[in-house]
């Protein structure tokens, strides 16, 4: 039972991780329609900005925003070099140029930091252990699934409620009906990608416990954030949160209680869920 | 089975998304030879019906039978081979190819070479011969060498009707032929759809009422999924209830 | 005018005098390559692994990152068929490539019918659990360390010499044949239709192509055709590894084919040599510095030069014909 909740709250704290990087992502191909395969590129410039400023002595907290504005001015670059031009271009080429991009910052990381895994060291106040009733459990990851919480409830308000998460939901739904009704859709896209990728960036941060923070890592962690995007449909705010939280409890659950079959178990429910659902559980409304 | 007249037979064709109806026990008959029209204001289901007769979309009841067979259960491409051909609102061309290969292509297809691995040869020049024809029959053979996106719109949507009819269609559903054409080049469209085989039976969807009432010898008028009713040219356009429907837009 | 002597796809215009140019280099290369020969095999297995992706993603439009599946799946089959049944090469390679390709048909069957991410994610899904069993599976595979293998004389004839120049020629025939093969299907109705499909399914659909199982078709051959590679790989370096069944495959396939053109299979073989070639170059300067050239270079070729590198060899063909054209006048 001990271990039941232990393992709840691990992959809770993971799902939670990875809904903060993802949901950048499928906003981001729910509205523009690129694939984005970088995305992850930008949780790790994120980290590791952030580790590099608390390793010089900032305060973790700084280092947070710091990282954070570092993850949204480069995806803001991205978005006018590299992705305006390629919105037109079609799906394989945005496949490649993205596939292109995290070769180049794997690449670039490694020749400054090697291989090894970067630290990011958190405050003491959060590091140590917490009595939750039967036993003790990382104060982190509780943060971590608090955050994630927090984070989840504040983006919901902002995309139902906002006038901004009106024209985000309408541009989303039918682009050429939300230009015609006078919203500035490339606008919009280039503050949505900055804000995604400033997500993916902060959530890299934070998230650097449980995903490690090394140079391989945008290959490494790209299949799950693109499965969360693919299983819970391009654009579905709803979609990347149950996706996120699911994915990161099955694998959690699986590799603690069935380590030798947990990949299979993994990937073969992703497999069946995307011949079922080939549009994702909240599929986008409109196709095209 | 019935040997039926007919060539097409729509028997409560009905399909819900959800909540919503959007064909409602359709019952329609085409016979070889039928020009009618098809007309209804925005959203009615107009291409939604035509997507339940090609296969597109499954419909949740009613039986469809092309020419006396059912084919309600038939995939796409079975139905096309069978003589059922339609074309698109929007276009839907090879854009990286020209006319002539477009159009080749599809013939190729009809053919049953299309499956063939090894170099064209005979066949392949065959099928661009016969392209060639059709071009010429609808009237844009000299633009056969160029590249679809380089077409003006009005062509595109010639060749749309090209292809369709070089499939050797029994039943041929036009949704739209003339949107989105300059009316400076419209009456070419025009010209085009009163030569026409006269064997083929025609489905047209249109919202220009000239087109509609030169060409259909029947209109049937869908609103909402549902037939409201079925009549000669002049019946329809005294009926005040279409008139009602179209609120106010006059209807010669 | 005669339409009927012009058909779209570019590479039927080419004089056969540029056809037989990259043979008889790789020909020229097996005399003059003394102690390169086998960088000139793995050339030429990258070259056939380029290929039968061109197949798949150039010609049928099918984005995938799986390849690598098919690349290992091929490599694993032919070590244990040597290891097991009987070490001929060409045997075992025919064996490889027909259960690579029933392979590939099988899983295409299952995820064709979808297209965009969803199709991606699939094949890389198919990919990882392949090698995730490949892993775990080490009394069969040799896990980690990988199979070692003894290939016995090629035909009962040739036996695979220490310096690989035998290797080198058997790589070659094989990806001439397979070529051939290729070659034939793009330039057949069949290509054709794969050509329409992957511009528009619904066109395609409404003259009544059977779109899935075209696709299936072309997956299926391509699957094989990446075996093959796979196969030649672990016969004539006579070891196959986890490697092979890594993503890192697949998109390595990706750059070698972006780079060199797709659509064009001799794209294919720039590709491939260019990669190689850097790669090897690169590798001694830094383990990543490769990375970084070939993301990149992928990245200009995309933003540029969609075409990839024929293009550049088609415009320099083009003012060599009219400088040519202008001389004779």
């Amino acid at each position: 039972m001990q271990t039941a909740v232990v393992v709840l709250l691990d992959g809770l704290a993971y799902g939670m991780v990875l809904f903060i990087i993802s949901v950048g992502l499928t906003v981001t191909m729910g509205l523009m329609r690129v694939v984005n395969l970088a995305h992850g590129s930008f949780a790790m410039v994120g980290g590791y900005v952030a580790a590099v400023l608390v390793g010089a002595g900032m305060p973790f907290f700084a280092a947070l925003v710091a990282g954070t504005v570092a993850a949204g001015l480069l995806g803001g670059l991205s978005e006018i070099t590299i992705f305006r031009p390629l919105y037109r271009k079609g799906e394989l080429a945005q496949v490649l140029m993205t596939f292109g991009m995290v070769f180049v910052t794997i690449a670039a990381l490694t020749f400054f930091f090697g291989t090894d895994i970067k630290r990011l060291p958190v405050p003491d106040y959060l590091g140590g252990l917490v009595d939750i009733g039967f036993r003790t459990y990382p104060t982190y990851r509780l943060f971590l699934i608090a955050v994630g919480a927090v984070l989840a409830v504040g983006l919901w308000y902002l995309i139902e409620g906002s006038l901004y998460g009106a024209r985000l939901r309408a541009a989303v739904d039918n682009p050429k009906m939300a230009r015609a009704v006078g919203i500035d859709v490339n606008r919009l896209f280039t503050v949505t990608f900055i804000g995604g990728c400033a997500l993916a960036g902060f959530g890299g941060i934070i998230g650097a416990d449980m995903l490690p923070l090394e140079p391989f890592y945008a290959l490494r962690y790209l299949v799950p954030f693109l499965v969360i995007v693919a299983v819970g449909g391009h654009g579905s705010f709803k979609g990347s949160f149950v996706a996120a939280i699911t994915l990161g409890l099955i694998d959690t659950a699986g590799k603690f209680l069935v380590p030798s079959i947990a990949p299979y178990l993994f990937f073969g429910l992703v497999f069946v869920l995307l011949l079922l659902r080939p549009h994702g559980l909240w599929p986008a409304k409109s196709a095209g | 089975m019935n040997a039926s007249a007919n060539a097409l037979e729509i028997r409560g064709l009905s399909k819900n998304f959800g909540a919503l109806a959007v064909a409602q026990s359709i019952d329609l008959d085409l016979k070889p030879g039928a020009r009618m029209g098809l007309i209804g204001p925005n959203g009615a289901g107009k291409t939604t019906l035509i997507n339940l007769l090609t296969g597109m979309l499954a419909p949740d009841a009613g039986a469809i039978s092309l020419n006396g067979e059912a084919i309600a259960r038939m995939k796409p491409e079975d139905r096309v081979r069978r003589g059922l051909v339609r074309t698109h609102q929007i276009n839907t061309l090879l854009t990286e190819m020209n006319v002539l290969d477009n159009v080749a292509v599809a013939i190729a297809e009809r053919d049953g070479i299309a499956w063939r691995m090894f170099r064209y040869g005979g066949q392949w020049r065959a099928c661009l011969a016969e392209a060639d024809e059709r071009l010429r029959e609808i009237g844009i053979d000299a633009v056969a060498d160029r590249r679809v996106s380089e077409l003006p719109y009005g062509q595109q949507r010639l060749l749309e009707i090209a292809i369709a009819l070089a499939l050797r269609p029994r039943v041929l559903l036009l949704d739209e032929p003339a949107a989105g054409v300059p009316a400076a080049e419209s009456h070419v469209i025009h010209d085009v759809l009163e030569r026409l085989p006269k064997d083929i039976a025609i489905l047209i969807i249109e919202h220009d009422m000239d087109v509609v009432f030169r060409f259909a010898r029947e209109i049937t008028v869908l609103v909402q999924g549902r037939i409201l009713t079925r009549g000669v040219p002049s019946e329809i356009a005294a009926n005040p209830e279409v008139r009602a429907v179209y609120l106010g837009r006059s209807v010669k | 005018m005669n339409t009927l002597q012009k058909p779209t796809l570019g590479d039927d215009r080419v004089s056969p005098l540029w056809h037989a140019l990259p043979w008889l280099l790789a020909l020229a290369f097996y005399f003059v390559g003394a102690g390169y020969h086998s960088l000139g095999t793995n050339i030429l297995v990258y070259i056939l692994l380029t290929l039968s992706l061109d197949l798949a993603l150039g010609y049928a439009g099918i984005i995938t990152l799986g390849h690598a599946a098919f690349f290992g799946f091929g490599a694993y089959t032919a070590a244990l068929f040597a290891m097991h049944v009987y070490n001929e090469p060409v045997t075992g390679l025919i064996v490889a490539t027909v259960l690579t390709g029933i392979f590939a048909a099988l899983t295409g069957m299952l995820i064709l019918h979808t297209q965009g991410v969803t199709l991606l994610m699939l094949t890389l899904a198919i990919s990882i659990l392949i090698a995730e069993w490949a892993n775990r599976a080490h009394d069969i595979t040799g896990g980690e360390d990988g199979l070692r293998v003894t290939m016995g004389y090629v035909l009962g004839l040739f036996r695979f010499d220490l310096w690989g120049r035998v290797a080198y020629l058997y790589a070659l025939a094989v990806l001439f044949v397979w070529f051939l093969a290729a070659w034939s299907i793009v330039h057949s109705p069949f290509g054709r239709s794969l050509d329409g499909i992957r511009q528009s399914p619904p066109r395609m659909r409404a003259i009544g192509t059977p779109v899935w199982w075209r696709l299936v078709a072309i997956y299926a051959i391509s699957g094989a055709m990446a075996g093959t590679a796979g196969a030649l790989s672990a016969q004539t370096t006579r070891f196959v590894g986890l490697n092979t069944l890594h993503v890192l495959i697949s998109g390595i396939a990706v750059v070698m084919l972006v780079l060199g053109g797709t659509k064009r299979l001799y794209g294919a073989f720039i590709g491939a040599t260019i990669y190689v070639l850097v790669q090897d170059i690169a590798a001694k300067v830094n383990p990543f510095y490769w990375m970084f050239v070939i993301g990149g270079l992928l990245m200009a070729t995309v933003m540029f030069l969609e075409g990839g590198l024929m293009e550049v060899l088609d415009i320099i063909r083009r003012r060599f014909r009219r400088l040519f054209a202008r001389v004779r006048l």
